[in-house]
């Protein structure tokens, strides 16, 4: 175990004194094989008790400490010291509303998840009596990469449309809609599509693919989304052209 | 919330950009730098005989798909980057370049039905 | 406690610039205004063959101009790269189920680029016919 000597750059924001943010650097002494989020809680535990930032399982399976390290969005349990240099450059995730320190406000995406309806909504009642649903693998192989989604909102941070438009309601919300719309034992398409299908859903989307590129569960949103703008555009004309399948 | 219109041109966006990727490089490379450089030797592409391929119904056809389907790809992607680059007013430059797109596919068609 | 939530201003229009991911992007993109000027130069040009020999033959020429054959450079570039982006997401977009599981992603690429060959070949071919 070796000693390295990293500079943090924290940015901090404190909502009763500040008007905006500020830098403040912090010298850490840290073992070579910590993460961001090691160096970090160091900091908290014997430099500077009063920053703030969200984190729980230090295992990438929370998604709770999503932050920008050196302008791309990263779960601080993830980045390795190791691959960067020795000024590292933390800051709240981007393109959200900042509440403290590196804490952001998660209200409009809790907001948006909820109205995509992420939930199975089962074709027809079933009660428990007639025994559980059956899956084959291939049907489950269909839906599985998107259930991994943790909700860290990395892919906010990258996308540049939500960046730019606020309302869009985003990759990982969308990803999830799609992860329940493939599910064979869902029946819920029709209801979710009222959001997804609308201007502030997928059709928001431009295919930059940041959102998969920064995925740490390889969820791939990207993919997510322009396969439901397919489906979603052979619905449109499917409804004109032939409107007798429209029950 | 209502569903969204936007399958209309975001339909023909895609197949257009399919298209565009698979013709249109090599087409510009021949009209645009191995004829006019003279790559194909001087007389290439010379009106005798170049006009009564394109005039033959099927090839007519075929260029009236890549070049329609390819413009309104365009007209719909340019919409797009302007709002990236910042610009407001997204419904106006949406019917601006919707519109050019009509324009253009008349166009077309004139200058292939008048052969 | 009263909440102060802080905002950070959005660069509207330069914030593609901020990352090499993002500049790609737009790159790919801005393909879409060169193939729009020139679907516009070929439009004139079809235009021009129905006008007879004398009007190509002058269309032709012009085509030969410095400034028109860096356009079409350009435009070369623009959309082989635009080709290049566009094939590589497909597997994205499109995913074909085989067996339990998905036939890979690279093979749906490989198969849309040799389709590209294939189709380059023949407009080259009958290019270098006429």
């Amino acid at each position: 175990m070796s000693l390295r000597q990293i500079e943090l750059e924290v940015l901090r924001y404190d909502p009763e004194q500040d008007d905006e943010p500020r830098f403040q650097k912090y010298s850490v002494p840290c073992q070579e094989e910590w993460v961001v989020l090691d160096a970090l809680n160091y900091v908290k535990d014997n430099l500077d008790g009063s920053l703030s930032y969200r984190w729980s399982c230090h295992m990438a399976v929370c998604g709770s400490c999503g932050m920008m390290i050196d302008g791309e969005p990263t779960l601080s349990c993830k980045a390795f010291l190791r691959d960067y240099g020795s000024k590292i450059r933390v800051e709240p995730l981007a393109n959200f509303p900042i509440e403290r320190d590196l804490v952001v406000v998660l209200d409009d995406f809790m907001s948006k998840l909820k109205r995509v309806k992420p939930y199975l909504i089962p074709k027809q009642h079933k009660p428990i009596a007639d025994g559980e649903y059956r899956q084959t693998p291939r049907q489950l192989k269909l839906y599985k990469q998107y259930t991994l989604c943790i909700n860290c909102t990395l892919c906010y941070a990258a996308c540049p449309q939500f960046a730019l438009i606020p309302d869009f309601i985003g990759p990982a919300a969308l990803a999830l809609a799609h992860r329940y719309n493939l599910d064979s034992r869902d029946g819920g398409r029709a209801e979710r599509q009222e959001e997804v299908a609308s201007h502030e859903g997928i059709w928001e989307c431009s295919f930059v693919g940041a959102c998969s590129e920064v995925c740490p569960k390889s969820v791939d949103p990207a993919g997510a989304i322009q396969q439901m703008k397919i489906a979603s555009t052979v619905d449109w004309y499917l409804e004109r052209l032939m409107p007798w399948r429209n029950k | 919330m209502a569903k969204s219109n936007k399958p209309i041109v975001w339909g023909l966006f895609a197949a257009g950009g399919t298209v565009s990727a698979f013709v249109l490089p090599a087409l510009i490379f021949v009209t645009g730098l191995a004829v006019p450089l003279g790559i194909f030797g001087d007389d290439a592409l010379s009106h005798e005989r170049i006009y009564p391929f394109v005039s033959h119904w099927f090839v007519s056809l075929v260029l009236f798909g890549v070049i329609v389907l390819s413009i309104w790809h365009a007209a719909h992607r340019i919409r797009i980057t302007l709002h990236d680059f910042g610009m407001r007013g997204d419904g106006m430059i949406g019917t601006v370049a919707y519109f050019a797109a009509g324009m253009f596919t008349l166009g077309t068609f004139f200058a292939l039905s008048g052969m | 406690m009263s909440r102060k939530p802080y905002v950070r201003p959005v660069a509207r229009t330069t914030w593609w610039l901020s990352k090499g991911r993002y500049v790609r992007y737009m790159a790919r993109e801005v393909s879409s205004l060169l193939i729009a000027i020139y679907l516009m130069v070929l439009i004139i040009g079809l235009m021009r063959l129905s006008q007879g020999p004398a009007a190509w033959q002058e269309y032709m020429e012009s085509l030969a101009s410095p400034v028109a054959v860096l356009f079409h450079l350009i435009a070369f570039g623009f959309t082989t790269y635009h080709a290049t982006c566009w094939f590589n997401v497909t597997p994205k977009a499109m995913r074909i189920p085989s067996g339990d599981d998905f036939v890979p992603g690279r093979l749906i690429i490989l198969a849309h680029y040799a389709i590209w060959g294939v189709v380059s070949l023949i407009i080259l071919v009958i290019a270098g016919v006429l």
